[in-house]
């Protein structure tokens, strides 16, 4: 019993990160209809930020140094998601959406081999930026870092929430998500509100970022390319372009890694991911809480 | 007569040719994890191999001729090696390949080596598997089953413990081979291992695997893998309230472990190929050239036997008394008694080193040599 709860614990708070990256993918595919590729390698610069910007913050290890250090790290993402889509994605807005698949793919190709290129093929150590112990409570020992990440997370899926869901930026959002033709006949600027959802995504990656490296200190130019595939399965499953689908996807991945990871069949742990997602496709396309959807071809 | 003239010129070629060969170099092929996730271990070995190189050359070089190393990186990837073991042997011409480190990236190269028939020494693959591959593949290192043993005697002896846990990375020939040696050799002197729990390369999330482990109740952990995955699975473990030791191999020697494992890493053990702190002559005068030639940096286990590979194949071709391959295959083979930094290499008939083991622990934040453990 004790070890099932610190695996549930173990689980959400490697769900929570898998949930801010698909979040981003879910979000994108919301507005423009294509998986953006790149978004994991934003979640990789992320991380990145946070590494360079952790000494120059004033209060290094306290709770506020940190939350500095991850606001950087999403600003900096944001900023990194509207060149993406500004210099990649705009010059194809029409062009069939294969064209824009394989853009996004040579996007991810570049960040990464950019990646090492600037910042060094070897793993770096990730500091401490925010204060580290272990909470005992009972039988169960967590790291603060472990509940930080949860914290974080559920807190940043509230705002985004919010945001879409109460502001006349979230309601113009979702009226191009749902049509975009409509949605400019109704006077909605497109181009303004898919740089929006790119810049809220790529932040949402950037933290994802910042906190992955927390919890796990090594930084490296390809940490993206695993959690960003899990991710990719967690908003499949989740149901693509829903935003609480992305979420619950990235929680219920997270958690059925560490339940098989924790169990004698560890060694296919991320077989299983991909199976859960080939059973999604198989018998539930649309995902956990997506809506069916005739695609014209 | 454009018929002489090209007859001149042709004559004029084929003499400036002749004059070339007499001094050519002797080309030697390296490939090295030089950036990627094993990227400690290809520049050390590639600093260590070049050291080697370029005092064998000061000295006039091998034959009356110089070596020239070319050295290509495999970015740590999988695939990669071989990509680059081919292009050494047919764009390059390399007489002899110098390389991996890592087993699963050396048994990439054997058996290109192998069918071309061009002698391949690994400076550091403990994996038996490596030089099983054929007559051509040579290291001068010792194995895992050695490897294996002095930790699971290491451990039951000097740190007092009967009940471990094996946590071992799948997609790593090095890994699950040492593995497999510790286990046969621990549960044969009456301990137990009471869980295993696997993980891939790469990946950075252990707390379900150690979660696992701390609910078996173990008294120590022996982690068979490379040293960012260490130090990641050591910070886990404290984080978890898990303060049991753990050891593990060759693998773990880097400056990451300490770099990334923070003070979590202290009270932990490995087993390497050789100590900096030997007081022996040979190790001192290496540490020292090492040092003058790369920046003050102290050479490490990975280091040394680069710099070992580049001295045995040098010596291997002063006996064969040229670059033949199949010559140059049997003075590889019949090396014997080389006194070399890493201790004495003398190739057994399955082309492998039998050589001594140094145990190191960490103690606030430093490396610290422990005890030897002779074969």
């Amino acid at each position: 019993m004790t070890e099932l709860l610190q695996q549930l614990v173990n689980g959400l708070s490697l769900g929570a990160v898998y949930a801010l990256i698909a979040l981003g993918y879910t979000m994108i595919y919301g507005v423009l209809r294509f998986i953006n590729f790149a978004h994991a390698d934003v979640f990789m610069v992320g991380g990145f930020i946070g590494l360079y910007l952790a000494p120059h913050v004033p209060g290094g290890g306290t709770v506020l140094g940190g939350m500095l250090v991850l606001l950087g790290a999403m600003i900096g993402c944001a900023l990194l998601g509207m060149g993406i889509e500004r210099l990649a994605y705009r010059p194809l807005r029409g062009a069939p959406t294969l064209n824009v698949l394989i853009t996004a793919i040579g996007v991810s190709l570049f960040l990464q081999a950019g990646g090492q290129l600037v910042f060094g093929a070897a793993p770096r150590s990730f500091p401490a930026i925010f204060p580290t112990g272990v909470l005992k409570l009972g039988p169960l020992e967590f790291s603060t870092n472990q509940l930080l990440v949860i914290a974080v997370a559920g807190g940043l899926v509230v705002a985004l929430e919010l945001l879409v869901y109460r502001t006349r930026m979230g309601a113009a959002l979702r009226a191009v998500s749902q049509n975009p033709k409509a949605a400019r006949l109704m006077g909605i600027n497109n181009d303004v509100v898919i740089r929006w959802t790119f810049a809220l995504g790529s932040a949402l990656a950037g933290a994802g970022g910042v906190l992955y490296a927390v919890n796990y200190p090594s930084v490296d130019p390809l940490m993206g390319v695993m959690p960003g595939l899990k991710a990719f399965v967690a908003a499949i499953v989740g149901g693509i372009g829903s935003i609480p689908g992305a979420a619950l996807g990235g929680l219920l991945l997270g958690l059925v890694e560490t339940v098989v990871a924790g169990s004698p069949y560890s060694t296919y742990k991320d077989a299983i991911a991909f199976a859960l997602l080939i059973a999604f496709l198989l018998f539930r396309p649309a995902g956990i809480l997506g809506r069916a959807r005739i695609e014209k071809v | 007569m454009t018929s002489r003239l090209s007859l001149v010129v042709s004559a004029l070629l084929a003499f400036a040719a002749s004059g070339l060969r007499a001094a050519e170099p002797i080309k030697v092929g390296e490939i090295a994890s030089m950036t990627g996730k094993e990227a400690v271990f290809g520049q050390s070995s590639h600093k260590g191999t070049l050291l080697a190189v370029e005092q064998l050359n000061a000295k006039g070089g091998v034959l009356g001729r110089q070596i020239e190393l070319v050295t290509e990186d495999n970015q740590s990837k999988a695939g990669e090696s071989a990509t680059v073991a081919r292009k050494l042997l047919s764009r390059d011409k390399v007489v002899a390949l110098l390389g991996e480190v890592a087993s699963s990236r050396s048994l990439e190269m054997a058996p290109i080596a192998q069918r071309a028939r061009i002698p391949m020494i690994s400076p550091a693959s403990t994996n038996p598997k490596v030089t099983e591959v054929g007559d051509y593949v040579f290291r001068v290192c010792f194995i895992d089953p050695f490897q294996g043993t002095v930790m699971a005697k290491f451990a039951k002896d000097n740190l007092k413990i009967k009940r471990v846990a094996v946590l071992t990375s799948v997609s790593s020939a090095y890994s699950v081979g040492l593995a497999k040696y510790f286990r046969e050799r621990f549960v044969a002197d009456g301990g137990e291992i009471l869980i295993e729990q696997r993980y891939a390369e790469g990946d950075k999330d252990f707390k379900a695997q150690l979660t696992a482990i701390r609910a078996a109740g173990v008294e120590g952990i022996f982690v068979p893998g490379y040293y960012t995955e260490a130090a990641l699975i050591t910070r886990q473990a404290r984080e978890l309230g898990l303060e049991v030791p753990l050891f593990g191999g060759d693998g773990w020697e880097a400056p990451q472990l300490l770099e990334i494992g923070g003070p979590a890493v202290n009270g932990t053990y490995y087993s390497t190929h050789y100590s900096p702190e030997s007081d022996s002559p040979k190790v001192q005068e290496f540490v020292a050239a090492f040092r003058a030639r790369w920046n003050g940096e102290t050479p490490d286990a990975m280091a040394a036997l680069g710099y070992d590979s580049a001295l045995v194949l040098a010596d291997a071709l002063r006996r064969a008394g040229g670059t033949e391959p199949a010559k140059l295959r049997d003075a590889i083979a019949s090396t014997k008694d080389f006194v070399g930094v890493t201790g004495v290499t003398t190739l057994d008939a399955q082309r492998n080193a039998t050589k001594a083991a140094s145990i190191i622990t960490v103690k606030a934040g430093k490396f610290q040599f422990v005890q030897s453990v002779a074969p």
